[in-house]
């Protein structure tokens, strides 16, 4: 047991000896989080949109009003005519035109019924679709104010409710997604490259040649890494709760041993990596395209999985990360218990006992 | 496998290691290369055992196999009296190993290297102090530095101190002054002649013929062969054609010219002389001097004993 | 004759903050000249060759090399330089032919000229069946001897050599020599830099490098008459002890 707790000892020292990879160990969680929360946003603040008013009547500018004061936009242009749409689009300056025809007023006055035409730039075509949406609830809303001043007899209003989410947060989405990234990147490569390392140095041979079971010294090297996870699940949290106000609805402690299963598996497979390859460089290689790649695509934390072709949907099966961020959002977001997540917990054991199994049978105890 | 106990133990106590027609071959893509061919011999205990020849000889692939990193193809093996396949947890008990690539790490200091090292064989530094006590006092000094900062010289005293941490019965050495100036790597000879006052028989690899000499005995080993066994002495000795140096103020011209001559068997450059060997063994000085005439009449001409290199190229050409 | 002189060094200076890792040599080496640089670790010996190659600028002192001064024109130092290490030298998964393209290239030779370059070494060499298979294939005595052969492929006036003949056996070390003595023979001025004493035997001139500063500069023979020494081993190990600085 001593033995045990030097060779732990002697892998902090590696750790913290290190000071720019510990420094990217802890600081990636941190900035993956800030970029994921800040720069990768579905919402709309603040679009800039141009106007044109061939109106120019009370309704036109209280509608423009209305869309100026909403925090969705911001009008920076006003048209005088048409051929001056093409330009602006051209030019990025605005994302969103609001076209009001001519004799607005009078033709909702007298015709009970106007138009207003919306343009998008819909090179991306998510948000055309939001910002359209948008500014179509708020004409809707100022519509339905006149029509309250009227008492029209027949109104139907739709509701809409987002469950879980509501203000429809992108945050819900990715904090899981990094947390399985972080976990993935931290355990799973760290450990294949610290191990290889050891085979690059000469020093794996006289670890060989010496009495010690070899497993030993290399289980020693996957504690620091494993108390390194839950520091950054730790700051991830802090981070996602304080700065990103993505609630944890669900037991905290449940969340954490979780993730604990998780670290586990992604140390497992960290291990396995090692067992294949002979180099810094190609442990690190497949634990990036193997692992991390797979963890973005199949995860469902980007892209929805069951949009996918169904072989890649059975190929997602096989990516540990998809079955952690399906338990993360069950618990952390949904708030729901352990009763809802054993099957896929009792998944991400088996992968490990798996994992562990196949590496220690590969792992040897010669050179070739 | 079938177990037999003759084979697994040698009862000579005086034989730390014994090979016998060991054989070990590699596939590659293309091809097979045969890394070690037939090779059989025994070291006694305290003895300095030098492995002398180039890479590619198979002096790695030979110590991968008696420190049970490897198995042989054909052949056996004892290391200590155990058999190396099947009592390879008694030999990684008893034998000190440092590989060839071997670099400690380089982030822990002095004495952690040394301690990690302990642990591993179950022992302390104090435990076997008086042995890498000579070593270690060169290093103390240094002891909070990272192995890292170290000299060269000093990190493979480290290095050596490492792998006698458990007072080792028989120590691998795989090219342990490949990279070491010149004053490092006599030192380090020193410090091994030194170990045999504790009985340690070491066998050490180099392909630097000159460090031969620094051995008890040597097996001079070309592509997976061993060419010949025997002390340093022997092994000159048994050069039996007289060999003469040559020297004059053009030592390019001076080779082409010696070529030349028909009664030529061979020329080799040795630094400021060149090694000549006459198809005639029975020449004297006076006839050597007088067909070397021919090229020169203001040569420096004199026979010399062989070095170990003449020797090993002797032996090559055979 | 002062055209004679390829490299010519005059308390040549390098600093790294306090500590002077070179410490005003001053030598000079003649065109065909097989010149041994030697020095324990850390006596300054890479640094020294760093600045001569152009690499790296001298704190201060004045050294010509080839012809052309070590601050002014350090690119084209580097035009008229060889270099071959043991370490690094041929890219192992290239063919022989695409090495010799490569390094051909760099330095701007035209397509003939590579292609009889190509030509004359695979011929000079001995290698006409390997031209086209990977360096990584060939025994490491033929990769010494080509790699030296590539670092000749401009013609260059210096070519300098990194401990060249570590590891291969002692007669293909002696055919490695001898390309070195035919190198020189055409007028190459040969730098080797090296640990093993035995090769140092082998240069008309050797210096030896003590903390940075050279403390002894003559033919091998009578460097051991000096030191009244059999070899030069030892009057390495005499002058090596001597240094104060550890590294």
């Amino acid at each position: 047991m001593k033995q045990f707790l030097f060779f732990i000892q002697k892998e902090f020292y590696h750790l913290f000896r290190d000071k720019r990879t510990l420094f990217i160990l802890f600081g990636m969680p941190v900035i993956q989080i800030v970029i994921f929360g800040f720069a990768l946003t579905n919402e709309v603040k603040n679009s800039r949109i141009a106007i044109l008013d061939n109106s120019k009547d009370e309704t036109t500018a209280s509608i423009i009003q209305e869309l100026n004061a909403s925090r969705y936009f911001d009008v920076i242009e006003n048209l005088n005519s048409s051929s001056e749409l093409e330009p602006i689009f051209q030019e990025g300056k605005v994302k969103l035109a609001v076209v009001f025809p001519p004799q607005f007023q009078n033709t909702l006055l007298h015709a009970n019924t106007a138009q207003i035409q919306l343009i998008a730039d819909a090179t991306d075509p998510n948000v055309a679709n939001t910002l359209t949406n948008y500014a179509t609830a708020i004409i809707m809303d100022y519509q339905s104010k006149i029509k309250g001043n009227q008492n029209f007899p027949y109104t139907i209003n739709t509701e809409m409710r987002f469950l879980y989410n509501p203000q429809m947060k992108g945050s819900y989405n990715f904090v899981p997604g990094v947390m399985a990234m972080v976990l993935m990147l931290v355990c799973a490569m760290m450990t294949s490259i610290s191990i290889v390392k050891e085979k690059e140095l000469g020093t794996m041979e006289v670890i060989l040649v010496s009495p010690i079971v070899p497993l030993r010294v290399v289980v020693a090297k996957m504690i620091p890494y494993l108390l390194l996870s839950m520091v950054n699940i730790g700051s991830i949290l802090l981070l996602s709760v304080y700065v990103l106000d993505v609630p944890i609805r669900g037991s905290i402690v449940l969340l954490v041993f979780e993730c604990f299963v998780f670290t586990l598996t992604a140390l497992a497979l960290g291990l396995f990596i090692s067992s294949v390859s002979d180099s810094q460089q190609t442990a690190m290689l497949i634990s990036l395209m193997g692992m991390f790649l797979p963890t973005i695509m199949f995860s469902g934390f980007m892209f929805p999985v069951e949009n996918m072709p169904i072989p890649l949907q059975v190929i997602s099966n096989l990516v540990p990360a998809k079955w952690f961020y399906y338990i993360v959002k069950e618990v952390m977001i949904k708030g729901l218990g352990f009763i809802n997540v054993w099957k896929e917990t009792a998944i991400l054991t088996a992968m490990t006992i798996f994992l562990m199994a196949i590496s220690i049978k590969k792992f040897k105890t010669r050179l070739e | 496998m079938t177990y037999n106990k003759q084979r697994t133990a040698t009862n000579d106590s005086m034989i730390a290691v014994k090979v016998h027609n060991i054989k070990k071959t590699f596939k590659t893509e293309k091809s097979i290369v045969t890394a070690l061919e037939d090779i059989s011999f025994e070291v006694n205990r305290g003895e300095v055992f030098g492995l002398i020849g180039p890479d590619g000889a198979g002096k790695t692939t030979l110590f991968r196999i008696l420190t049970t990193l490897m198995i042989a193809d054909a052949g056996d093996a004892w290391v200590d009296g155990f058999e190396v396949v099947n009592k390879y947890k008694e030999i990684r008990k008893r034998v000190g190993y440092m590989p060839g690539r071997f670099s400690l790490y380089q982030d822990l200091t002095v004495e952690e290297n040394l301690a990690f090292f302990a642990t591993l064989f179950n022992t302390t530094l104090e435990e076997n102090y008086d042995l890498i006590k000579t070593i270690y006092q060169q290093i103390e000094p240094f002891k909070k530095r990272r192995a890292g900062a170290l000299s060269g010289g000093m990190k493979q005293k480290l290095a050596l101190s490492c792998a006698l941490i458990h007072r080792p019965s028989v120590l691998f050495l795989d090219e342990p002054t490949t990279g070491v100036d010149a004053v490092s790597r006599k030192e380090f000879w020193e410090l091994l002649r030194q170990l045999q006052i504790h009985g340690i028989t070491i066998i050490v690899s180099t392909p630097y013929m000159d460090e031969a000499s620094l051995c008890d005995r040597v097996a001079l080993m070309q592509e997976g062969r061993i060419m010949q066994i025997n002390s340093p002495r022997g092994i000159t000795e048994s050069f039996k054609k007289p060999l003469w140096s040559v020297r004059s103020g053009n030592m390019y011209q001076l080779m082409l010219d010696i070529l030349a001559l028909d009664a030529i068997d061979t020329c080799y450059p040795f630094g400021q002389y060149h090694h000549v060997v006459f198809k005639d063994e029975t020449y004297s000085l006076e006839n050597a001097k007088q067909i070397l005439s021919t090229i020169s009449s203001d040569l420096e001409v004199k026979q010399i004993p062989a070095t170990i290199e003449d020797c090993f190229m002797e032996l090559m050409r055979k | 004759m002062m055209e004679d002189k390829v490299i010519s060094v005059e308390q040549l200076t390098k600093r790294f903050g306090s500590f002077t890792a070179v410490d005003s040599i001053s030598f000079s080496v003649s065109r065909g000249e097989i010149f041994g640089f030697l020095g324990a670790n850390g006596a300054g010996k890479t640094t020294a060759m760093r600045m001569l190659c152009g690499l790296s600028f001298p704190t201060s002192g004045k050294a010509i090399v080839a012809g052309f001064d070590l601050y002014n024109d350090p690119e084209k130092i580097k035009k008229n330089i060889g270099y071959m290490s043991q370490k690094f030298s041929l890219y192992e998964d290239l063919t022989i032919r695409e090495n010799i393209r490569f390094y051909g290239g760099i330095y701007g030779l035209t397509d003939g000229q590579i292609k009889s370059k190509t030509e004359f070494m695979v011929q000079h060499l001995h290698l006409e069946d390997q031209v086209d298979k990977l360096v990584k294939s060939l025994p490491l005595g033929w990769k010494q001897k080509l790699s030296f052969s590539v670092a000749m492929v401009h013609q260059p006036k210096i070519v300098f050599l990194d401990e060249p003949t570590g590891g291969v056996d002692p007669v293909t070390r002696r055919e490695f020599w001898t390309m070195i003595y035919e190198a020189a023979h055409e007028g190459t001025t040969v730098f080797v830099t090296t640990h093993y004493m035995d090769e140092a035997e082998y240069c008309d001139r050797v210096s030896i490098m003590v903390d940075g500063r050279i403390d002894a500069l003559d033919a091998p023979s009578e460097l051991k008459k000096k030191f009244n020494a059999s070899t030069m081993e030892e009057v390495f190990v005499q002058l090596a002890r001597k240094a104060k600085r550890g590294d």
